[in-house]
């Protein structure tokens, strides 16, 4: 992995957004702020600004995922950038020099912005390393990493309903292993100041450095999110589990499913968040995903802003600086 | 080197004084056109503070809108995203609405046609009236004001600023805006 400071310009702002780590309360804040602004745009006739007018965005996708690349692709729209879909399948030899390739002629196009998904750890910061000095990287999922843009549209959403992160008692739930967006969110949470981060998982799916992350670990659902004022609940990574990490779906619903009954223990005003897409009957009962508590929904419309937020400021620091 | 220099211009009832006569000038203007029913629209940061007693003296019945145009500058590629903007909110249907759009300093009239391009974005306005309380030298673009408080010739390098909005004071600067250290509107206005 590289060094955190990639991210930024000289004088601090964000050139690229690979990974929450590295960057400070007030950055983090910053994006907070900016997507607060740009909620509003979504809500107008017509659903637009001229910001990023003529700067191409590319969407470079090696791993499949419709819902993420859609949102980018709407925050990419409302802000008036041009945008390139581009749906690669990874092969398993010669991937550096394969992504590589792809970049240079992908910058031969003159794209001002990459937006990468990629199955393995480090993908984006690769890119990034290699990209020509005006193009930005954005992160949008690399293997078990990191998903900083999900982690901060879910900061948002806290914000929004709660206000402060200090007092507040977070719970993360489920596939914490395979999870690049349960690290993220730890990393966020922590760096927002929040009083207490949970993470409850079986112990199979907690990966062995999790402590260090500045957790409190909990194996019991019930005894995880008592008192809690957010309950963030994981995809059960089905795609990515190999070999006989979990007995069964229905055994898991069973210890680690999210329902009416179990959340009792959670505060009364407690919110319930998920990243989507949503196993029903196995992370959480339907009744709880469409009940009042759930925010599930917000998380998606906040996500256009939060990334409206983060293209405007990596390609607005692009500009040289102050005045 | 400090070669910054600040003038205050004029002040609180100055201010107030200024702000009554304008408030006259708007009434007969909207008599003249035939228009009973305007909405007033104030831009961030100064401009607001301005349209906020403008609204309240006119008596307008229409809440009161601002805008805040940092996502509609032609100078983003040149200066970058600043953080604190301000969510804009225009509470009333712009669709065949005649509109007062209020600043604070009308310098080069780049503010004034990125907020006529934001307000564009949210309907078609049946006419749009500039007031600024403050027009100064510089223009870059043919746009003018239909009501202004006070006109004034400033040297190359004199800026004016409004601080608010309790009190409401003018002041003009001399040096360079790295020295002044803030961060208001002057460049752009």
């Amino acid at each position: 992995m590289s060094r955190p400071d990639i991210q930024l310009q000289p004088d601090g702002r964000l050139r690229h957004f690979l990974t929450i780590d590295g960057l400070g309360r007030d950055l983090l804040t910053d994006i907070l702020d900016t997507a607060e602004s740009f909620t509003g745009v979504s809500e107008r006739i017509i659903k637009k600004v001229p910001l990023l007018r003529g700067k191409v965005i590319c969407n470079l996708f090696f791993e499949n995922s419709t819902r993420t690349r859609t949102t980018f692709e709407v925050a990419a729209k409302r802000l008036s950038a041009d945008v390139l879909n581009l749906n690669i399948s990874t092969s398993a030899t010669a991937k550096g020099e394969t992504l590589l390739d792809t970049l240079r002629n992908l910058e031969a196009m003159h794209v001002d912005m990459f937006v990468v998904r990629h199955a393995d750890s480090g993908a984006a910061h690769f890119i990034a390393r290699h990209a020509a000095p005006h193009v930005s990287v954005i992160n949008a999922g690399d293997g078990r990493h990191a998903h900083p843009t999900q982690a901060m549209l879910d900061m948002f959403t806290i914000r929004r309903h709660k206000g402060e992160f200090t007092g507040l008692r977070v719970a993360i739930v489920g596939d914490i292993l395979h999870s690049r967006v349960a690290r993220s969110q730890i990393l966020a949470l922590n760096t927002l100041g929040t009083s207490e981060v949970r993470v409850i998982a079986p112990r199979t799916l907690l990966p062995a450095d999790c402590r260090s992350l500045g957790v409190h670990i909990f194996h019991d659902l019930e005894e995880g999110i008592r008192d809690v004022d957010v309950v963030i609940m994981l995809r059960l990574q089905k795609e990515r589990m190999r070999g006989a990490l979990l007995p069964s779906e229905h055994e898991y619903f069973q210890l680690y499913g999210l329902t009416e009954e179990r959340l009792q223990a959670a505060r009364p005003d407690a919110i319930v968040m998920h990243p989507g897409p949503i196993n029903r009957g196995v992370e959480m009962d339907s009744q709880v995903a469409d009940g009042p508590r759930s925010v599930i929904l917000q998380q998606v419309s906040f996500g256009i802003a939060v990334r409206m937020a983060v293209m405007s400021m990596a390609l607005g620091s692009q500009a040289g600086g102050g005045e | 080197m400090n070669t910054h220099t600040k003038t205050t211009y004029l002040q609180d009832d100055a201010i107030d004084a200024l702000l009554e006569q304008m408030g006259d000038r708007i009434r007969s203007l909207l008599r003249e056109r035939a228009i009973d029913d305007p909405a007033m629209i104030g831009i961030h940061t100064g401009g607001a503070w301005v349209a906020e007693r403008l609204h309240r003296r006119l008596g307008i019945g229409l809440p009161l809108g601002t805008l805040d145009i940092s996502f509609y500058r032609d100078d983003f590629t040149r200066i970058g995203m600043n953080p604190e903007v301000k969510p804009s909110r225009i509470p009333f249907e712009v669709e065949q609405r005649h509109i007062v759009l209020v600043d604070d300093v009308l310098h080069t009239g780049r503010t004034i046609r990125a907020a006529m391009n934001e307000i564009f974005d949210y309907g078609r306005p049946a006419s749009i009236m500039l007031v600024a309380l403050a027009e100064r030298s510089g223009r870059e673009l043919p746009i003018q004001p239909d009501v202004a408080g006070v006109h004034m010739p400033l040297l190359p390098g004199q800026h004016i600023t409004l601080t608010g909005p309790d009190p409401l004071c003018l002041t003009i600067h001399r040096g360079s805006r790295k020295e002044r250290g803030d961060a208001s509107e002057a460049e752009t206005a």
